[in-house]
This record gives structure tokens, sequence and C-alpha cells, in this order.
């Protein structure tokens, strides 16, 4: 179950080969075609593409959400591929975190009630100081016994993202975090989750469709029909911007 | 975790009380069931307590025949008057009285009618003076023959005063007294547990209520000072030597008592099996609340999941809201249960004559029960939906996963088998292989076929929901209203099987009774051969009876041809306990309820001979010519030689005595008559002269076939009412089912609701589509409901046959009121929800979420 030790240690999530499969027959939907990727210890990775080119599916897939058809996925030194409901259940508690496009937070809980759910749900204690620094990080610490409809879009984001942290894990999974926010929160939110890779070296893979989002990351991969077919290190939005405009011209992507 | 479940729980706390309605009402039935037993249980036990107070030992001789546990008081044998000078001369004895005190002494109010108690005894008793229980209130004591005094209460009854001539009835016909006194009870009670009681002169109580001279029906024995009851009673009981039953006072008490319990909890199994009905319908509606709120919930549940919750913290969570839910409803029931149990008992009091109520207790088993009951259920019916619950994939918190429909092939095997199953203990309970267990085995089955047949409605729900809602397809709403309760089978299927549940008792005790009340009419018309029948209806624990002179001159009207008095008696046959009758004229069991001999004569009957009917024959092992020893209620033993047989039907009785016996049987007096006329007679000439000889046995009245009938089929009316009353409160339950069905599609369709106002549906439109699913769904339920539910009669009346019910009747006026109740219900079901969905707010709708 676990990986070597060595230059493969250093990857947070990996997809070896990934075949995705859906329906059968005439029905059949391939949406991943043997993809494979690594996902860099503290760094913050997007991943783009147009719609139907597999983007969500492979994250999916990554977090153990979806199971693979072929090949495998592993986080940290875990192979996901293969788990039973307890196994991927421990999985998440303890070593991925998410934030969707839809916030979703429990509307009932406060949102410091909805930042310690994960710890709760484990049973475990916020690390006290960690829990600080998280707080003042999202600027949320007058907020904190706020239900979600009495936050704004942005601020229900950034609780959704500290929940995410508060637990440390090996890598946060982002589902276009920014899909439901105007700018400023976005770039907001967006600034946050860099920082927290900057400052606190913490794992974060992105799905977005926003090529200024995607300039926040420091490494951008371009799916296209269920595969890999570019990546940007360092990105721009105008060389995110470029990249997916060939993408739009098949004909002249390099493969 | 705890804290999200709690939060979660709160945020729909209105919605969850709505179903734990369902489980309210069941606690409610078992705890009131529990508080009215305990509360009338002291009460008795008090009343006898007092009754028996100044008797410290009591004598009375063994019941010439003990009666089983629902044929009445057994009437015990006279005591010898010398007893009470032996009793007197036992070393300890203070002073031995004798008494009589015999039930059957009814008073003939100033109305003319007779007063009856509806339960407690009517006692005839012999006036034994004041003492510190009894005291006069008005007048003085009884001295001539043709003096009575009367309690306060039966008094007050009859609306007689002292100096007034009353008639009273006893083993002998009417006879008039003056009422020379009233007496009251210690502690200025009336009346003691609700009994009438008529003090004669002890001579007269003597001949009237015990047909002897000089016999008592007890001895009442104070003890000497210093002597303890027990010791006295083992010294009485030596000295008397065997056949009597000597007890202490409080033996006395408690066995009185006893023996109402008995009847109490047979109450109290009745309540329960109502607890029972409501608790199964509200499992249903429980099962259904929470189906509906965790399909509401996915995308909450599966956050969870993603954030790292394990199923089995999803179905903890689930669960605890269930535990919460059903504790709250347990306390709010129980609550409720108690409230009930003490305005029955006051009800029950003031219908027993002034019963003084104990103070109210809550037994522990009223507090574990509606616990037990409340949690139970609430759990049981939250655990499929906590499962379903677990197995939401967390990757449906980031995309709207369709849950694909599962396919109902599971669960309509599963409910194959349950109904097989069902039908399998039916049929064994039915058909009497089940032995002692007959009771439960039936029971059990009828709970099998109905969680099998709800099994089996989702598949069901398909064809006969599109059908059903084919009706209201002329308009657009209908039709989306159609297409909408066709959506979610397994939903529509449950709501209807609440439903079904309350119909189909309903129904199938509908069409046992209707059967039974079809049979006897059909006996009464086809084979009785009499126009005219003297009878009366029944309130205590004694038939009404009359004057036998009567029949003698009723045979002396012109027009009439045969006339038959039918007396009967529980009697002890060559030891076995068994029903006896004797007629005033054996000749009519031939001519008149068309017997046929099957051995010896049956047209006529010596003093010393009988006729058993071909059954008996069988089971006694007796033929023409053999000797039977038969014990009455009264009297010795006698040899009776049988003279014939004759074939049984449901028209004769076990065996038949001379007229000669009747003298010694527990009431000596006919009661039923029955009048042939001769051909060409017209009843109406006949039946007021038959009348008019009935003016001093106001107990009975004569009745023409039809009155008869109706007269015999009343009680089983009263019956049906009865039942249908306390299963309608099954049936609201599974309107409350109804009601949170659509109020939460409404609200799990508020997108689609919107979007449809949005297109231009009307909200008078949208209130009409809400209003098509409710019926819909409802008159699925009640179809549902009539045909198990006449299935299930038609296997009881099947199971009957032997009993008497021949003929299945089914009510098919009864099923189409229910049809029609049942769009009623659903229209009615859907006004709060169809409301709230016309209000919808068409934008909020759409920018929902």
């Amino acid at each position: 179950m676990t990986a070597t030790v060595g230059r493969q240690a250093q990857a947070a999530a990996r997809a070896n080969d990934v075949w995705k499969v859906y329906g059968s027959g005439e029905a059949q939907v391939v949406a991943l075609r043997g993809v494979s990727a690594e996902f860099e210890r503290g760094r913050f990775t997007a991943i783009m593409g147009p719609s139907g080119s597999g983007k969500s599916t492979l994250m999916h897939c990554l977090a153990g959400l979806d199971s693979v058809t072929r090949g495998t996925v592993a986080i940290g030194e875990t192979t996901v591929t293969g788990l039973n409901d307890a196994g991927l259940t421990k999985l998440r508690r303890d070593k991925v975190g998410f934030i969707f496009q839809q916030f979703n937070l429990l509307p009932t809980l406060t949102a410091q009630e909805n930042i310690l759910l994960p710890l709760s749900i484990a049973g475990r204690k916020p690390d006290p100081a960690w829990y600080d620094t998280v707080i003042d990080t999202v600027g949320l610490r007058d907020r904190l016994g706020h239900r979600p409809s009495q936050l704004s879009g942005g601020q229900q984001q950034r609780v959704a993202c500290a929940r995410a942290l508060v637990a440390r894990p090996e890598v946060i999974f982002a589902d276009e975090p920014t899909g439901n926010l105007d700018s400023r929160s976005g770039a907001e939110v967006l600034n946050f989750l860099r920082n927290s890779v900057r400052e606190h070296g913490q794992t974060i893979v992105m799905v977005t469709h926003d090529p200024t989002a995607a300039a926040y990351a420091d490494r951008v991969i371009f799916l296209a029909d269920g595969q890999i077919v570019s990546e940007l290190i360092e990105p721009t939005a105008d060389t995110v911007l470029d990249t997916m405009k060939k993408l739009d011209t098949p004909a002249e992507v390099a493969r | 975790m705890f804290r999200a479940t709690w939060k979660s729980l709160l945020a729909r706390k209105v919605r969850l009380i709505l179903s734990g309605l369902a489980v309210v009402l069941g606690v409610m039935f078992v705890s009131g069931a529990f508080v009215l037993t305990d509360t009338l249980g002291r009460s008795f036990d008090q009343v006898f307590a007092d009754a028996y107070e100044g008797i410290d030992v009591n004598v009375a001789a063994e019941p010439k025949v003990t009666l089983g546990e629902m044929e009445g008081e057994p009437v015990g044998a006279p005591v010898p008057a010398a007893l009470v000078e032996k009793v007197r001369a036992v070393p300890g004895v203070a002073e031995a009285t004798g008494v009589v005190a015999a039930d059957g002494a009814r008073l003939i109010g100033s109305n003319g009618k007779v007063v009856t108690s509806f339960g407690p005894p009517q006692l005839g008793e012999n006036w034994l003076g004041e003492s510190d229980l009894v005291t006069l209130r008005e007048g003085r004591e009884p001295r001539a023959d043709d003096e009575i005094v009367v309690n306060a209460a039966l008094a007050q009854a009859a609306k007689v005063k002292v100096g007034d001539r009353v008639g009273v009835l006893t083993l002998e016909p009417k006879k008039e007294f003056t009422l020379v006194g009233v007496f009251g009870y210690s502690g200025d009670r009336d009346s003691i547990g609700g009994a009438n009681e008529i003090a004669f002169t002890t001579p007269v109580a003597q001949r009237l209520m015990l047909g002897e001279p000089d016999v008592f029906t007890n001895i009442n024995v104070t003890a000497a000072d210093g002597v303890a009851d027990e010791t006295l009673r083992d010294d009485v009981a030596r000295a008397l030597g065997a056949g009597f039953q000597v007890k202490t006072g409080e033996q006395m008490s408690a066995d009185a008592a006893e023996g109402l319990k008995e009847g109490l909890s047979f109450f109290n199994k009745v309540l329960l099996g109502f607890a029972a009905v409501a608790l199964l319908v509200g499992t249903f509606l429980i099962l259904n609340t929470f189906s509906i709120i965790v399909a509401q919930r996915t995308r909450e549940l599966a956050l969870m999941r993603a954030i790292g919750a394990s199923g089995r913290q999803i179905i903890g969570s689930v669960v605890l809201e269930a535990v919460a839910v059903g504790l709250i409803a347990s306390v709010l029931g129980l609550a409720a249960g108690i409230g009930v149990g003490a305005l029955l008992a006051y009800l029950f009091g003031k219908l027993a004559g002034g019963l003084s109520l104990a103070g109210l207790g809550v037994p522990a088993a009223a507090v574990i029960g509606a616990f037990a009951v409340g949690l139970v259920i609430t759990m049981i019916a939250a655990l499929l939906p906590a499962l379903r619950a677990a197995r939401i994939p967390p990757i449906a918190a980031m995309q709207d996963v369709a849950t694909p429909d599962r396919p109902l092939t599971k669960v309509t095997v599963g409910g194959a088998v349950v109904t097989a199953i069902g039908a399998a203990l039916l049929f064994l309970g039915l058909s009497g292989n089940a032995g002692d267990n007959t009771l439960a085995t039936i029971l059990g089955g009828v709970l099998f076929a109905f969680i099998g047949v709800a099994l089996l409605t989702p598949l069901i729900s398909r064809p006969v929901v599109s059908l059903l809602g084919a009706v209201f397809a002329w308009s657009v709403p209908g039709k989306l209203g159609r297409l909408n309760s066709g959506r979610n089978p397994r939903r529509t299927a449950i709501t209807a099987a609440a439903l079904m549940v309350g119909i189909a008792l309903v129904t199938g005790v509908t069409v046992i009774l209707d059967s039974a009340k079809g049979s006897l009419s059909a006996l009464v018309e086809d084979r009785i051969k009499a126009e005219l029948v003297i009878s009366g209806a029944q309130s205590g624990p004694r038939p009404p009876s009359f004057d036998p002179a009567v029949l003698e001159q009723a045979a002396r009207i012109p027009g009439v041809q045969l006339v038959d008095g039918e007396y009967g008696d529980m009697a002890s046959i060559d030891g076995q306990r068994t029903w006896v009758g004797a007629s005033s004229n054996v000749a009519a069991l031939e001519r008149m309820f068309g017997a046929k001999a099957v051995a010896g004569d049956i047209s006529r009957l010596g003093p010393e001979e009988m006729l058993v009917s071909s059954d008996t024959a069988k089971s006694r092992n007796v033929s023409v010519g053999s000797q039977v020893t038969v014990q009455l209620s009264r009297g010795e033993a006698r040899t009776y030689t049988v003279s014939g047989i004759y074939e049984s039907s449901q028209l004769t009785n076990p065996a038949v005595l001379p007229p000669q016996a009747t003298k010694d049987f527990a009431v000596p007096q006919p009661i039923q008559g029955f009048v042939q006329l001769a051909p060409g007679a017209r009843v109406a000439d006949v039946q007021p002269q038959l009348e008019r000889l009935l003016a001093d046995s106001p107990e009975v009245s004569v009745a023409d076939r039809d009155a008869f009938i109706k007269q015999q089929t009343s009680q089983v009316d009263t019956l049906l009412t009865m039942i249908q009353i306390l299963l309608a409160l099954a049936i609201v339950i599974a309107v409350l089912g109804i009601i949170n069905t659509l109020a939460l599609s409404v609200l799990e369709r508020t997108r689609e609701l919107g979007l449809l106002r949005a297109i231009g549906l009307r909200r008078a439109q949208t209130m009409r589509m809400i209003t098509v699913e409710a019926v819909v769904i409802s008159i699925f339920g009640a179809l549902l409901g009539v045909v198990v539910g006449t299935g299930l009669g038609a296997a009881v009346v099947e199971a009957l046959k032997d009993e008497g019910i021949t003929d299945l009747i089914l009510p098919w006026g009864q099923m189409a009121v229910f049809l029609g109740l049942a769009a009623i219900i659903g229209v009615i079901a859907a006004v709060l929800p169809a409301v709230r969905a016309a209000r919808i707010n068409v934008l909020g709708a759409i920018a929902h979420d």
C-alpha cells in the first residue's frame, strides 16, 4: 500500500495511467484516457480545460470520490485505488480537504461550527495555534458566530477554505472555488489559497476554467478529451489564455 | 457531529413533530390504557374493601355450577338457616348473621321502565339494619312483607320517593311494594360501586331472591375481640366441614375485585390493540418522513461524507434524530395518555353510577410502555432511511447526482415472500390448527399481510395510479398531478399503505360483522316459523325475562296457533359445563324451529326425560335411553333419561330439559317467547293484545320478525360503530401522512413549481395539481385497503362457517363510501401543501440556490 520513498514521496497526489469510462455499449463515454500526473507537495496546481475535457472527473478520481476504470491513484503514501468505504472515509478524514463551487456549508451551523465540523466528525481537537492562524488568515474572527445565510458569498467561501485548512490535510481539492463569486471576492479567496501554499506549505489542486484564477497557481495542466495536452509553470493570465485558445483548435495542439 | 445532528433537528422541528404525532397518538393509547386500568383497578379495590369492611369472616356454599371467565357470575348455592346457629356456636364468633344478597332484583321506575345498572349487580337483599356502613337517610326499615327500602342511587335513578308503590321483578314476576325508606352509605355515598340495592324483609328476600324459605346467600361472621380473622376463618371452616367457602372479608374483597379486573384486562387489551394499529400506521408515516428528509439532505449528507464522516456516523446521526423525535413523542404521548386515562376513568365512574375513583395513578407499566413503544417504533421506522443515507456517495456534494431509481425487484420479491408468510399464518390460524396460539397467529398473519402488501405497493402503484390518474388527465394541472404521484412509487406507496391499514381493518371488520348480521337475519327470516317474538335487550349480566303466565294467556288469543317460551341455564351435565334450554312447549322444536328427529321422539318430553342435539349426543357419547345427571344453577342434581335426539342446528340448544326443570334455572322465567299465528291471522291484530299481556313485564317487548331482526343486530351495529370510531384514528394518522408527504414534495419541488408558475401556471392550477396528486394517492390507498380488507374479512368469514356465519356479505355501499371518503381526505390533505405551493415566490424559486 505504501509507495517507495524517494522522488515519488515528494508528490502529494499522483495519477498513474488513469482511465475512466462511464456507461457501456452505445452510451459509453470515455472521460479520462490514460492520464498520468503528479502534484507536488507544497505547490498550487490548477487543472484547466474546456467543458467535458475530464478535468472534474480527474479531480474526483484523485480525491477518491469516484473510482477509476483502469490505472492507479495515490494520495501521499496511500494508494487510493481499491480502498473500501472505510479506507476512503479515513482518507477523506485525514488526508484530503475539499472546497466546493457551491460553498456547501451546513446552513444550521455557525461559521465556527462549520469550520470545526471535519475535526469534530473525526473526533479530534483543533490545534489552537493553527486554528488561530487559519482564522486570522481568512479574516473571519468577527464573523464566527454568524450563520452562512448571514454571510456574503466571499465570506462563505472563506469559511469553506478555513474548514478545508484547519485539518491540515495532505492535499486540498478545490472545485471551481471562484465560480460563484464576483471578481473581487474571487481574488480574495485565491490570494488566500496561494498564501496558504506559500506560507504554510499546503498542497492545493484546483479545477477551474477561469484563466485569471489559474494564474494564481504555480503550475497549470491542461486537459482536453480526457488527456493531458499541455502544462505551464509559473503561469500568467495571458499565457493561460493563449494555451486555452490553442486547445480550442485541436489541430494545433502539440502532443 | 452530535451538534450538527442536533442543529439540523431543530431546523426541522415542525416537520418532525408532525410525523411524531403518529407516535404521540400510539403512545397515548398505550399509556392511557395502563393509567385507566390502574385507576379503575384501585377504585374497585377500594369499593370492595368498603363493602366488606364490617365482615371479618364470610361463609357461603360452593356454587352448584362453576362458570367460565366470560360467562357471568355464578349463582351461589344457598346456605340453610340452621347453619347460622352452627356458626354462631363456633368459639371466637361474636355474631353470625344470615344474609340474602343476590343479583336480579329489578325496580320498575316511575316511567314504567326497568332501571338497569349497565354492569354492576342489582342486588335483592334482606334488611339487616343500620350499621357503620349503611344508614337510612329517609323513612324507616321494612317491616311488612310488602315494604322495601332501596339505596339512594337507585331511588334517584328510578325517580321514586318514600311512600310510592313500586313494582319489583325478581325470580318471580312483578310484585308491588311500598317504598318505606332510602338508605345511603358512610362517606355520603349513594351506592357502592354503582350497584342497585333493594332490601326486603328476610322471608320475602329468601322467597323472591333465592326461591326457597329459610336459606341465605351467605353468613357474615364478626370475630370476638382478640380473635384474628384468619384464625376464625380456619376454625369456622373446620367446624362446618367440606362444601363451604369460608373466607375473610379481605379475601372476599380481593376476590370480588379480581373478577372485575379480569374484565378490565380485556378492555386493556382492546385499547392496546388500537394502539398497535395507530403505531403500525405511524411507522409508515415516520419511515416516509425520514426518507424524504434524507432525500432532501442528500447534498448535506454527501458533504459530511466528503469531509470525513463514515457511513456509520451518518446512520448514527439519522437514528439520533429518530431517538430525539421518539423521546419527545413519548413524553407528549405519555402526558396525553395520562389525560385520556383520567378522562376515561372519570366517564367510566359516571357511567357506572357514581363509582368513586381512587386517586389517579401512573403505573410503571405506563411509563415504560410509553418510552419503549415510542422509541422502538421511531427507531425501527428511521432505520431504512438511515441505511439509505449512508449509501449517499460523497461526490453528490459536488454535482446533482441523479440517484437512479433502484429497481423494485428486491422490494417486490420481499413483499411477495412476506405476504405469503402472512397468508400462511392466516390460513393456519383460521383453520384452527394453531391450538392455543390461534389469536396470536391470526394477528401475526394480518400484520405480515399488511407489511407484505405495503412492500408490494410500489409495484402495484404504477399501473393503478396511472389508471386512477387518467380520470383527472383532462386538464394540464390534473395531468401534472397524476405524473407527480407516479414519480416516486416508493413514496406514494408508503403514503398510500398507511391509509390502507386503517381502511383495510375497517373494511375487514365490516365484512365480518355484516356477514354475521346477514347470516342471522337469514336464519330468522327463513328458519323460525314465528310471526311475533317476545324479547328484550340485555344490558347487564342477566338476560331480560318475563312472566311465564303470559305464555298461557297468549295461547288463548284468537289467531295464535303455537306459543313457545324459551328458558336457558348454564348446567353441569355429567360434570361438564353445558348450556341447556327448556321450552314451555316442546312441540315447538319441530314445528317452530324445524328440528328433525335423529332418534327417539322429540315431539314430547316427560318430567324425567330430556332431549339432546346430535352434536351433544356425539360428544357426550349418549344415545336414547342413556341416563344423564344434570346439575342446574339451583337445587339438587337430577337424573334424566334421554328420550330423543334432534339434529343440531344454529337454532337448537345443546340439550332440552322439561319445563318442570326451569324452577332451578338461574333465571327461572322465559327469556324469549315465540308466537306462531294461524293461517289468515294478522300480526297487526295479535300484536296489541300480546303487548297488553306484557304490561307487567317491562323488560321485554313484542316485535314482529323485522323488528326482531333489527333488535338482534343492533348490538352488532353498536360494536361496528365503536370499532369504526377507534379505527378512524388510524385513518386520521394516515391523513397526516399524506399532508406530510405532499408538504415535503412541494418543498422538494420548489424550483420546479417556480418554473411552472414562471411559464404561466396559475395559482389555482398549481393548487389543482397538488390536489390531484393527493386525491390519487388517497384513493389508491383506500382501494388497496378495501381489497385487502375484503380479502381478510372473507377469510375470517370462511373460517367461521361452522360458527354460524354462513353468508359472505360484502358491504358494497360502505366500500363506495370509503372510496368517496378517500377522495375527500385527499382534498383536505392537499389544502395546506397546495396553498404553500401556490404561494411560492416565482423569482425566488428559480433563483433558489
